[in-house]
């Protein structure tokens, strides 16, 4: 296990705000040193555009830009890194493979097979690629606590032509980890793909993509301790050379000719048009280092212990109701009783922590368990014990007069 | 100024027990839904008005305590006005919570929000009833 006091120092946000609680990573998390300089010395020592120069520093930007490929396929365990695709975020990961779905995969009548815990990136695209091929989609029906039942899902396949499953990795609300590997093994067994929503899974467990045998994963950056901007699709090679790029433009093309003939590049470089987003993935590449580096079994372990501990202090306390108990992966969904989400929220502010009230963003779950609005802590490497400490010790003497006086 | 525990007093009444809070299908009503793109607050309010004068002003949903109890307080305080006689106190509310100079005596316990300006997150919840409301006044008079 790393030291965590070691890791608090490789956040400058850390140093910087000894006073600050941040317990918000499931919305953006913060960068290390490592990180930030990648992104300053690109613009400090050897700024210039990619595949595009005929001069060193050009030609060594090119050389780091395409081995980030080469770490990601390594952090996630792909062979091919020709199957990383460089996006703008998971968003735009989510959004290509939909929109590949809405206008060459599906057919009249095919099903979509998700979930009511999607997020909303991860539902709107196929809500699109639905209306583009007139398919259908279906909800798998899911636990009362929005667990997951393989049974449940399995009898999904029944008499239906289910041609996708979309999921989340984890539940950006729920902070379970759904068992993607059996699901996706239930899917090609009914010869249906599999696209997963990355997003707040990679950051926190280790992923092997081969052994999951997923046909699609997206992920952001920003939320692994990189920059915003930059992003991943991750998928089997066979696939991404059927795929049409949903943005044309310079790099992507190999040659065109008057009559409007486009002869794009090779997979991924063909969904790439533009100049990207080159300190991202700058940025990227030493996150996805440093947290190979703190070991992602570790990674996993600390945030299902720092997830536990929270639970277990919560339940000891009488004004709080939490929804997903038996949550794994950082991410804690709890209200205070009688006290509206965003009032707590306002009022954890004035006491120096950040978390985030709402539905996160996913307005479908409310259908599974009941409830319209919750506070959401999530945590990272750089949280700890004694801050979990602190906080309970707020939220156990938090009254909604405290709240309302917060803003009088 | 009122102090601090009269406004704390008069939000957690409002909150707690509106007096404005109520599903309307009355369609001589009109209504305007109005949700917060950032946070949870979803309310619809609802009109009734004759000869320029509002005669019911009700409201539906869900909301924060600030959200609530600014619509529960505006609905009270906009009853039996005349369109004019509303203008003029929600442009007093506008003000008050921009942070600019406006006129106490006609806000009564909406006075209650008069440090809202300082908490840049919440101005969108003690302002997304009373925005419903004013784009009432507006179909009303179109």
């Amino acid at each position: 296990m790393f030291d965590v006091n070691k890791v608090r120092n490789d956040f400058p946000m850390i140093r910087n705000n000894k006073d600050l609680i941040y317990f918000d990573s499931g919305a953006t998390s913060f960068k290390p040193d490592r990180v930030i300089k990648a992104i300053m010395d690109y613009y400090t020592l050897y700024n210039s555009n990619i595949h595009r120069g005929d001069y060193d520093i050009s030609i060594s930007v090119s050389k780091t830009y395409d081995d980030t490929r080469k770490t990601i396929a390594r952090f996630i365990n792909a062979d091919d890194p020709r199957c990383i695709v460089f996006s703008s975020g998971s968003t735009a990961s989510l959004n290509l493979v939909a929109y590949n779905f809405g206008r060459n995969f599906l057919k009249e009548c095919d099903v979509i097979l998700t979930s009511q815990v999607e997020h909303a990136s991860n539902i709107l695209p196929w809500f699109k690629a639905r209306e583009e091929a007139k398919a259908n989609i279906e909800y798998i029906p899911l636990n009362p606590d929005a667990t997951f039942d393989l049974k449940k899902y399995e009898e999904c396949f029944k008499d239906k032509n289910i041609k996708v499953v979309v999921l989340p990795y984890v539940s950006n609300v729920m902070g379970y980890i759904y068992p993607i590997k059996e699901i996706t093994r239930i899917a090609h067994e009914h010869g249906a793909l599999v696209s997963i929503d990355g997003a707040q899974g990679v950051p926190h467990v280790k992923i092997d993509v081969k052994d999951l045998d997923v046909d699609f994963l997206s992920f952001s950056s920003h939320k692994m301790l990189g920059p915003a901007g930059a992003g991943v699709l991750y998928g089997k090679y066979e696939l991404l050379e059927k795929m049409e790029p949903m943005m044309y433009g310079g790099d992507s093309n190999a040659r065109f000719y008057n009559d409007g003939t486009i002869i794009l590049k090779n997979v991924p470089e063909k969904f790439e048009s533009g100049t990207p987003c080159i300190e991202g993935v700058l940025g990227m590449n030493e996150a996805a280092k440093y947290l190979m580096e703190l070991g992602m079994e570790n990674v996993e372990e600390y945030g299902r212990y720092l997830t536990r501990y929270f639970i277990d202090r919560l339940k000891n306390l009488d004004n709080v109701e939490i929804y997903n108990p038996e949550s794994e992966a950082g991410i804690v969904a709890f209200n205070l009783k009688g006290i509206f989400a965003q009032d707590a929220a306002s009022y954890f502010n004035k006491c120096g922590v950040a978390l985030r009230s709402g539905n996160h963003c996913a307005k479908l779950l409310q259908n599974v368990i009941n409830v319209t609005e919750t506070l959401r802590a999530t945590f990272n490497v750089y949280n700890t014990t004694e801050e979990i400490d602190r906080f309970v010790d707020i939220i156990k003497d938090t009254t909604i007069e405290k709240c309302v006086d917060s803003i009088l | 100024m009122m102090d601090r525990e009269y406004k704390r007093i008069i939000l957690l009444d409002h909150y707690n027990n509106p007096n404005n809070k109520k599903l309307i299908e009355d369609k001589r009503y009109k209504s305007v839904h109005n949700a917060s793109e950032s946070c949870i607050d979803d309310l619809t309010v609802y009109m009734l008005a004759e000869d320029g004068i509002i005669k019911d002003l009700v409201f539906s949903g869900i909301g924060c305590t600030i959200s609530t109890a600014s619509t529960d307080i505006m609905c009270d305080l906009l009853k039996g006005k005349s369109f004019e006689e509303a203008r003029t106190i929600l442009n007093n509310y506008e003000n008050m919570v921009s942070e600019k100079p406006f006129d106490e005596d006609v806000l009564e316990e909406a006075n209650a929000f008069d440090t809202l300006y300082q908490q840049a997150n919440r101005i969108k919840c003690g302002t997304i009833g009373i925005h419903a409301i004013e784009e009432l006044i507006d179909e009303y008079t179109e």
